[in-house]
């Protein structure tokens, strides 16, 4: 048997999902024995059999990956139960094995698998998306890239109709159920854990995501972003929501505000109150940036200073 | 010994890897530490507070990059992109040696997460040790690769693990991370005597080496990092230095995670061990 091959029937039983007593499975996914699929390339010792010897590693696989979803996700486990979310996870897993180097990525396709699998998440699928879809952006507001700030001496704003970009951590997300709410209780519940008992803390999770769910969806217009490297959530109106959108997706200024006073009943005499008071709001948040090209023009000139 | 061409001639002491909990104490305190090792993959990220965190560390302290994702073992050829990213970290941190395991972890892209052992053949000696030069001559810094502890051994294996380690690392040209808990741990899962592994790796070639803690079970020890270090592995360690002379070694305590003074008095105990450093204290 050669590396390769070692290596394709090792990955195979170790991402073979755990029995429920988290054992390795006594069959590999082609129906054969495992105990004979490990001793094939597996050498036995005076304590250890060839099985266990490659259980010890399908057992590590399994808590590593699933402790990490258990981390990234407190509110979906929240909403459907540690049970159903440790299922979850495994089936998760089971079509969407890691593909990356960093487990920083390992729900980087929960929100499309979910989509696709709504049965894992019935009967709060469209609460339980929006939590999964709050959780990401969260992740990718932690350790996105922020750019420089953009400054009133930018020449930008001395343009006619200028594009304003937005620093590359934010994500704007809108949601059907007030799930940033829903999801710093959960956090607060779970650091007030030590205090009261497990079983507590989680009675109270219950009943806050129960309150939720019994809620008529409603749209929330969140931004997710970032203050001195704490990640922070902030509800907009519609308007302000559609008018970063549009930034975001590269209009300029006037189309942005176009498409954010369309469904609008704003008087228009309002109109420029209102933007300048989001600009002067938003920039003090750092929420604009140089445009790229900008930077590395920027980068090239001080380069060429002797 | 204390600098050769595998750490970049440099001569580090004692050190601790950089965590998470211990942020706040090192950027307040300032404690003295004489390097920092820090877990590349954490901090190839596009920005936020880790990288903020990383440029405070490195304003006053060494850092060496210690990967656990390079899978030189892998089937796959390297990763190119993979690479870039690790170099722009190698620029920021000035690492002057990096470290990663000899093992495997992922197969057609699809990532393990775990640092599996080799089958320790000549086939698999060839292609490990090709990776290290693609990468090496890539990052253009010294690579040193870490033996790792291992719970299984593979029937086609041709040699012992410090032979192949030997193999590896001269066919390479690269040095070593000796993990000497890594060798008492699989000394005891695989019965053989670790004082064999210790002599019978090239002393020339150790960059660096790892002590840390581990978990004793019924019928093997799993490398856990998350204990004191045990006498075992100190008397391991001892004849580490003394073959190799003084060298760069770190602290690993990765669960469970005591306060910095612990885990830096812990770390700090490898100065026993170390003839002119016993004497000066």
């Amino acid at each position: 048997m050669n590396l390769l091959e070692i290596q394709h029937r090792m990955l195979d039983a170790v991402m073979q999902p755990l029995t429920p007593g988290e054992q390795m499975q006594p069959r590999a996914r082609d129906g054969k024995s495992m105990r004979e699929v490990a001793a094939e390339f597996i050498k036995p010792n005076d304590r250890l059999s060839s099985f266990e010897r490659l259980e010890i590693y399908n057992r590590q696989y399994w808590f590593r990956v699933l402790a990490s979803l258990d981390e990234d996700f407190p509110g979906l486990r929240a909403i459907i139960g540690q049970r159903r979310f440790d299922a979850l996870c495994k089936a998760y897993l089971v079509d969407c094995p890691s593909q990356s180097f960093t487990l920083r990525n390992l729900g980087s396709r929960l929100e499309s698998w979910l989509r696709s699998h709504p049965e894992w998440i019935q009967p709060r699928a469209s609460l339980a998306l929006d939590m999964v879809r709050l959780e990401w952006a969260e992740i990718e507001a932690f350790d996105g890239a922020a750019e420089p700030v953009l400054t009133p001496g930018d020449a930008l704003a001395s343009e006619q109709d200028p594009q304003f970009s937005l620093q590359p951590y934010l994500q704007l997300i809108k949601l059907r159920y007030p799930v940033d709410d829903l999801l710093v209780a959960i956090r607060k519940d779970s650091s007030e854990a030590g205090m009261a008992s497990n079983a507590v803390s989680e009675r109270r999770k219950q009943t806050r995501v129960r309150k939720v769910a019994r809620q008529k969806p409603q749209a929330v217009y969140l931004v997710v972003h970032r203050v001195e490297y704490s990640v922070y959530f902030k509800r907009l109106e519609p308007e302000a929501f559609t008018f970063l959108k549009a930034l975001r997706e590269g209009k300029t200024l006037s189309d942005a505000v176009v498409l954010a006073f369309q469904r609008s009943d704003v008087h228009e005499s309002n109109l420029l109150g209102i933007v300048q008071n989001w600009f002067e709001n938003w920039s003090t948040l750092g929420w604009f940036c140089r445009p790229k090209s900008a930077n590395q023009e920027s980068i090239s000139s001080s380069e060429r200073q002797p | 010994m204390p600098a050769n061409a595998f750490n970049g001639f440099t001569d580090f002491g004692v050190g601790i890897g950089l965590r998470v909990p211990h942020y706040q104490h090192i950027l307040s305190e300032k404690p003295v530490v004489s390097w920092f090792e820090i877990i590349s993959e954490n901090y190839m990220i596009d920005g936020g507070r880790p990288l903020h965190v990383l440029e405070q560390i490195l304003e006053r302290y060494r850092v060496v990059q210690h990967g656990v994702s390079m899978y030189f073992g892998s089937p796959e050829p390297v990763n190119r992109e993979h690479l870039k990213k690790l170099k722009a970290l190698v620029r920021r941190t000035q690492t002057p040696w990096l470290t990663d395991h000899l093992c495997w972890g992922s197969v057609d892209g699809t990532y393990s997460h775990d640092l599996l052992p080799m089958p320790y053949t000549f086939e698999a000696a060839r292609h490990t040790a090709q990776k290290i030069r693609e990468v090496r001559d890539f990052l253009e810094i010294p690579i040193a690769v870490e033996n790792v502890s291992s719970y299984a051994e593979f029937h086609v294996s041709e040699m012992t693990e410090w032979e192949f380690l030997t193999e590896v690392v001269e066919s390479a040209d690269c040095g070593i991370l000796l993990d000497v808990n890594n060798i008492y741990v699989s000394s005891r899962n695989h019965n053989f005597d670790p004082d064999d592994y210790v002599d019978g790796v090239p002393a020339e070639r150790v960059a660096q080496i790892h002590i840390a803690g581990h978990s004793k079970f019924e019928k093997y020890i799993l490398d856990t990092h998350d204990y004191p270090v045990i006498d075992p592995v100190w008397t391991l360690y001892a004849r580490a230095v003394e073959l190799g002379g003084r060298t760069a070694t770190l602290l690993e305590w990765d669960d469970n995670i005591p306060s910095f003074a612990e885990v830096h008095n812990e770390a700090l105990k490898a100065n026993r061990f170390i003839p002119e450093m016993a004497v000066a204290s």
